[in-house]
């Protein structure tokens, strides 16, 4: 205890009252009424029965059902394919942004478009070509490389139904990661590159030794934002190949909505909110700073 | 074998309106210690790095070790650099910022060690290896820099005030040890500052540099007491240079002399030529000679408004036919505020200049 004592006083921050709290109520409230109340709705919703009594049977129903399974590997899947080729081409994006090219204002604008396109606007875009008489197909014809196309989102052809997605989803959403990563690199003072330039770095060693690093910060925030958003990945799959592409929030979707079953929705819900807490606490984890202190 | 020379650069930053260097031409000899001095904003920075490559002139050319290097990649110039903002890596060691150039070229690991260690010892780096930038002092990331440049025995070595935060004993000391360091690398040395007393004590020549342009570039000692222009006389010296415009008249023995009012200074006969017109004189605070009133009868008699004693030397601040001048007295000298005193001006010690193109004017 007397340790305890002889700690230096620390000089605090002036006291501010109660105020804080008040300026604080709006906001709080209205968290625990949009957020906070239906948590608790959707985890009560999962462990009730239908009198209200606790059970398991809703999470046994679930994991009872194939198309849960094909989900979950669906959305991993396509979580590992799609994250990794995402950031790897906003990255490069950037470098062609970084070094100046002609219109390369223009070029930003271009790529940031998708942005605002809709997720099920950009699902229905990608139907029209890979639809069985959709673009793509009639190019395959006009260009004689195929006699009838080829059945792209086809029951039975799950390759091509990856690959339709993977296309769609990377093109929806490469342009955030490339938004994210943009502003990271401008934000990095050009001191450190020309530094590395004078010292012999050659364009490879600078980008693995000094630029990679330095947009460390940016490039957690977009994997993060990125994996998390594409566990919710939904309406382009759904727009392009409907069920035959399960994804998580897809079965959330049919649960509720076809199978008017609320409780077996919400664990699902359930689910995915595990995967996104556990990916989240898992890259702060993997990719922490090893200074504290931030550059300079 | 690596001396640099510099013909007719030019750099405009694109949206600037004026020249950030204008038409500069310079020549260092291999093994060089060569500085740049000149106020803030002058284009000490950017005449660098267009030696070093990050920045390409709108003209000119950038010749080093006698090949053309002007638009040559940086790094393939052979030479290492201290940055004006240090730009020490923040994401790696100090240890491992020092050894990066080495690494980058392949060096053998044992032996980026043995200079790291080396490097460290002389800038006192030593206890910070393992540590990260941000938790350095901005003195210590500076030195981080200069070792991180001194590692690289590159053929030309380029610094951007590297001593500019380090507290005045740790320049000094600093000061000394660099010059030992450099003299014994052989590296040809690109210095810049703006502090003039590292300029003097530092560089084999200094580089004058004003707006763009080089003003004048002499070693040290000619510098200082042959200003070229006004401007460096201005520059340079603390307190700088005395300038004081008078007309030239006929002296009664046939030669000319400076009118300033009250009093006239002799004017060398190769100036006659100004006779009848304006002429500018240009002193030295330490090059007058002070004595009380009734000390020497030949002397300009000269009112003393301020005394200050600085340890070293006593500085004077005196009003002399309407001018005020700025008089450096030996420590022992005593006089009060308001007395009048008496100054010498030894002809050998008087610089003129043309008050027009501010020049200086040949009297030999
Ligand atoms: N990147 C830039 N873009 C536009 N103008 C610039 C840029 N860098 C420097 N300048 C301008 O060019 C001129 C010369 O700048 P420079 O950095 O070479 O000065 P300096 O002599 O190094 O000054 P200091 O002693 O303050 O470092 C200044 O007027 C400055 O405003
Ligand atoms: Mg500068």
């Amino acid at each position: 205890m007397t340790t305890v004592l002889e700690k230096p006083v620390r000089k605090q921050p002036q006291r501010l009252g109660i105020s804080p709290w008040w300026l604080l109520a709006p906001s709080t409230v209205l968290l625990v009424l949009l957020f906070g109340w239906p948590l608790v709705q959707g985890i009560l919703a999962a462990f009730q029965a239908e009198g209200g009594a606790f059970t398991l049977a809703n999470w046994e129903r679930l994991f009872g059902d194939p198309y849960f399974v094909e989900a979950l590997l669906n959305t991993l899947l396509l979580i590992v394919i799609v994250v990794p080729i995402q950031l790897v081409l906003a990255v490069g994006m950037t470098l062609l942004i970084q070094s100046k090219p002609k219109f390369g204002g223009l070029h930003f604008y271009v790529w940031a478009i998708p942005l605002a396109v809709s997720d099920l606007a950009a699902g229905l875009v990608w139907l029209t070509v890979f639809a069985d008489r959709g673009y793509l197909n009639s190019l395959l014809i006009g260009l004689g490389l195929s006699e009838n196309g080829i059945a792209w989102l086809n029951y039975d052809n799950p390759t091509t139904m990856l690959l339709a997605v993977v296309v769609a989803e990377i093109w929806r959403a490469t342009s955030m990661v490339f938004v994210i990563v943009v502003a990271g690199v401008q934000m990095m003072p050009p001191d450190y590159d020309e530094a590395a330039q004078v010292f012999g770095a050659s364009a490879w060693q600078r980008l693995w030794h000094v630029t990679l690093p330095l947009l460390k910060p940016s490039l957690q925030v977009a994997l993060i934002l990125r994996t998390i958003l594409a566990l919710q990945a939904f309406a382009v799959a759904q727009a392009l190949t409907g069920r035959n592409f399960p994804l998580l929030v897809g079965e959330t979707y049919q649960w509720y909505v076809n199978l008017q079953n609320p409780a077996v929705a919400s664990a699902v819900a359930l689910v995915i909110l595990a995967l996104s807490l556990g990916t989240a606490v898992l890259y702060m984890r993997a990719l922490r700073q090893p200074s504290a202190g931030g550059p300079r | 074998m690596a001396e640099i020379e510099l013909h007719n650069l030019v750099k405009t930053y694109p949206g600037g309106t004026t020249r950030a260097t204008d038409d500069v031409s310079l020549h260092v000899a291999d093994g060089e210690f060569m500085v740049l001095l000149g106020p803030s904003g002058c284009g000490k920075t950017t005449l660098l790095r267009m030696v070093a490559g990050l920045e390409l002139p709108d003209d000119g050319q950038v010749v080093i070790g006698g090949k053309d290097v002007t638009y040559l990649e940086p790094r393939k110039r052979n030479l290492s650099m201290v940055f004006q903002s240090y730009a020490v890596f923040p994401h790696r060691k100090v240890g491992e910022n020092i050894g990066f150039g080495l690494r980058m070229r392949g060096v053998d690991p044992d032996e980026v060690k043995r200079k790291v260690a080396w490097a460290a010892d002389l800038l006192q780096l030593t206890p910070y290896l393992d540590r990260y930038p941000a938790k350095l002092s901005g003195g210590q990331r500076q030195r981080v820099a200069v070792a991180r440049a001194i590692v690289m025995d590159a053929e030309v070595l380029l610094m951007d005030e590297p001593l500019s935060n380090l507290d005045a004993l740790l320049r000094l000391s600093f000061r000394a040890e660099l010059k030992k360091l450099v003299a014994e690398l052989g590296t040809t040395t690109l210095y810049v500052t703006h502090d003039q007393v590292e300029a003097l004590s530092l560089g084999d020549r200094v580089a004058v540099m004003r707006q763009g342009r080089i003003a004048q570039c002499d070693a040290p000692t000619t510098v200082y007491d042959l200003p070229a222009e006004e401007f460096v006389g201005g520059f340079i010296g603390s307190p700088p240079m005395n300038f004081l415009t008078g007309t030239v008249v006929a002296g009664g023995d046939g030669g000319f002399q400076l009118d300033l009012g009250a009093h006239s200074v002799p004017v060398p006969d190769a100036l006659s030529g100004f006779s009848g017109r304006q002429l500018r004189l240009g002193v030295r605070p330490e090059s007058f000679g002070v004595a009380a009133r009734n000390g020497d009868p030949g002397g300009l008699p000269a009112e003393l408004e301020v005394f200050e004693p600085l340890g070293s030397s006593v500085l004077l601040t005196v009003a002399l036919a309407g001018h005020q001048l700025k008089v450096q007295a030996p420590p022992t000298f005593r006089a009060e505020a308001g007395e009048s005193l008496r100054l010498s001006l030894p002809a050998d010690q008087c610089r003129w200049y043309d008050p027009e193109t501010h020049l200086l004017l040949e009297t030999s």
